[in-house]
């Protein structure tokens, strides 16, 4: 048993390869994901978090790039049976819960689609108990089971979502923005209820999220992304204590806190690529700076870094 | 001063203390209902779709009995009998429906004249057939070729337009150039040259009206394909392992399908019309087969004289119209309240 459960190496996403429009949504990132930890992506709109998320769970067929699976290339060819165990033991979450779940489907055909799928389970009845328990397992009824998705709030139906992942047996999770559709005072519920699961039954995340102060709450690791591009990765409390990279820095300053003077004196910092005043001989690379804190920068400023942390 | 907002004092014991029951605060109230129950709820509060489904009803019974009702063969010829006005018994003492019609400017009861004792409850035709047969009998053929030919727009339509959606990429191209080029030629060109190749009869016209028919329906699902096949559920679907069939099945085609039955309610009226259109012009049906085409294309031609020829078929072709547009208004209401297709 490796101790990452998740490796991605070299991942490149782009669409319409060869065209005047071709989009790198993901270019060239690297980061690994231990068991039983949370890894946080954050970035803006459009950075290519989602996309790296659907990426690893083959939602998309990688333009170059590894991603590993407890050392089990994913997109490589595989046998139908590699397949379906790969099918459980990744699983994901959505983000909007209004589209999540199919409208014409009870909420016991939803949950219990993944057991159908893999052969789960024997009989009806046995179906129908499953599904139960897994309804009370993230916090709703029994009685639920018989009814529709447009009955739920977004919070519940988020909650059968997560309900749907389980249902196989996950090891790994991705969670795309599962809470930015959410209610503040649900989105804490949501949180908890994913927390709990992962004490519980020892899950890892992939947390994607725009949301930095949920992040911090939620995850060990976090990778920032810049269009398409990891630009920093370091532990949660490293990343909020010392930002490196000028975009990381950026992200930070917009966070708004429920503090009037701290308002008041709150500077942004915008961010602007050409900043960095790369040369054209520059070698601009991911460098460890501190243990486990990485930093997208050049030799330069690697060593300004070094200098400004000592 | 005293402050004249200032409240009485509650009373203490007048509280109560009670407990948030947690299992309570997620119950659901309503009774559950599936989107078809909904649809239906709403389906029935329409009175013009209820009145039209009722009609409609009728007038398919009708049609399937109404020949056999008065005994008289649809092509049964009887020159001594030709050109009778409707006459009806029990109404006939009204003043309407009594036989009596115009002859060289006269009122006769011409059922007296030519010693006929039979009763001709629409009248006849030149060539003494009985109307009312000959109604029911159109009725039925303009209605199966209506039937018919939305089965195939749909059959058709919806596997094109989803196989065109959902396997995207260089298919759909290719698909959808067929469809312009399909849709660039005038729809009456292709029928009318459909119909000189083939022996004019049910199975032309159904194969022409359908020949271009389905086209719309095939850009309808295509675009709900393309709309819901990056839904998430279905991304959710994919990566719990279903295969493409599943999700066609158990996803897309659900989800589709209020707004494939509106489409098709909207294609039935309008085959009725068509296949009225092409008997009238003369390329539909060919004696002494009848539709309500080649009914009213017969009727017209004496309007003048005898206008109960043309008034009868031109009442239940409107009639029919009217109820599946309203049928399909009424779906369309009921099954896409938000209007969002």
């Amino acid at each position: 048993m490796a101790e990452h459960l998740i490796e991605v190496k070299n991942l490149k996403q782009y669409f319409n390869v060869g065209k005047s429009s071709e989009v790198r949504a993901i270019d060239d990132i690297s980061f690994s994901i231990k068991r039983g930890e949370t890894f946080g992506l954050v970035g803006e709109s459009g950075c290519g978090k989602s996309t790296t998320g659907r990426t690893m769970i083959r939602l998309y067929d990688a333009t170059a790039g590894q991603v590993l699976y407890d050392g089990l290339d994913v997109h490589a060819p595989k046998s139908q049976s590699e397949n379906q165990t790969l099918n459980r033991k990744m699983q994901m979450i959505f983000q909007d819960p209004y589209a999540s779940l199919n409208p014409r489907m009870k909420v016991l055909d939803i949950i219990a689609e993944g057991l159908d799928i893999h052969g789960l389970v024997k009989t009806k009845k046995e179906r129908k108990e499953r599904v139960i328990e897994l309804l009370e397992t993230v916090g709703l009824n029994r009685e639920h089971a018989e009814r529709y998705p447009h009955e739920f709030s977004g919070g519940q139906r988020q909650r059968i979502g997560i309900a749907r992942a389980l249902a196989v047996d996950p090891e790994f999770i991705i969670a795309d923005e599962p809470i930015s559709a959410l209610d503040v005072s649900i989105q804490a519920q949501v949180v908890n209820l994913l927390k709990e699961l992962q004490e519980e039954k020892g899950l890892t995340y992939l947390f994607i999220a725009h949301d930095l102060s949920m992040v911090k709450y939620i995850s060990d690791r976090i990778g920032v992304m810049y269009f398409g591009k990891l630009v920093e990765m370091a532990p949660a409390d490293e990343l909020y204590r010392n930002p490196m990279h000028a975009y990381t820095k950026s992200l930070l300053s917009a966070i708004p806190l429920p503090d009037p003077i701290y308002e008041r004196s709150r500077v942004r910092h915008p961010y602007n690529p050409k900043d960095h005043q790369y040369g054209p001989d520059e070698k601009v690379e991911f460098r460890e700076i501190a243990p486990e804190h990485f930093v997208l920068c050049s030799e330069k400023e690697f060593k300004e870094m070094q200098a400004a942390r000592m | 001063m005293r402050n004249e907002f200032e409240h009485e004092q509650l009373p203490q014991e007048e509280f109560e203390r009670i407990t948030i029951d947690s299992d309570q605060a997620e119950r659901i109230e309503k009774p559950s209902l599936s989107f078809w129950q909904d649809a239906w709820l709403r389906l029935r509060k329409n009175k013009a779709a209820v009145v039209s489904v009722v009609v409609l009803l009728l007038f398919l019974i009708l049609a399937l009995i109404g020949p056999h009702l008065n005994g008289h063969a649809g092509d049964a010829q009887n020159l001594r009998h030709a050109n009778l006005p409707p006459k009806i018994p029990g109404i006939e003492k009204m003043g309407i429906f009594d036989g009596v019609g115009n002859l060289a400017g006269k009122k006769v009861d011409l059922y007296e004249m030519k010693k006929v004792d039979e009763y001709y409850w629409f009248g006849t035709d030149g060539l003494g057939r009985d109307l009312f047969t000959r109604l029911w009998l159109g009725t039925q053929v303009s209605l199966f070729i209506a039937f018919v030919a939305a089965a195939i727009d749909m059959v058709i339509g919806v596997a094109y337009g989803g196989i065109s959606g959902y396997y995207g990429g260089r298919t759909d191209d290719i698909m959808q150039r067929i469809v312009e080029i399909l849709i660039g030629i005038p729809t009456l060109v292709v029928v009318i040259l459909m119909i000189m190749i083939m022996d004019p009869g049910i199975m032309a016209i159904i194969i022409a009206i359908s020949i271009t028919g389905w086209i719309g329906m095939s850009r309808i699902v295509r675009a709900q394909t393309l709309k819901y096949k990056s839904q998430e559920f279905v991304l959710a679907s994919r990566t719990l392992g279903s295969k493409d069939g599943k999700i066609i099945t158990k996803h897309l085609l659900p989800n589709m399908l209020g707004i494939i039955i509106i489409n098709t309610m909207f294609t039935i009226p309008n085959a009725i019309f068509f296949e009225a259109f092409l008997s009238f012009i003369g390329i539909g049906l060919q004696a002494p087969d009848a539709s309500l085409g080649t009914l009213i294309n017969d009727g017209y031609k004496v309007m003048e004289h005898q206008p109960y020829m043309l008034l009868f078929p031109a009442l239940v072709i409107s009639i029919l119209m009217i109820a599946f547009n309203l049928i399909g208004d009424g779906l369309r209401d009921a099954l896409d309240p938000k209007m969002k297709d």
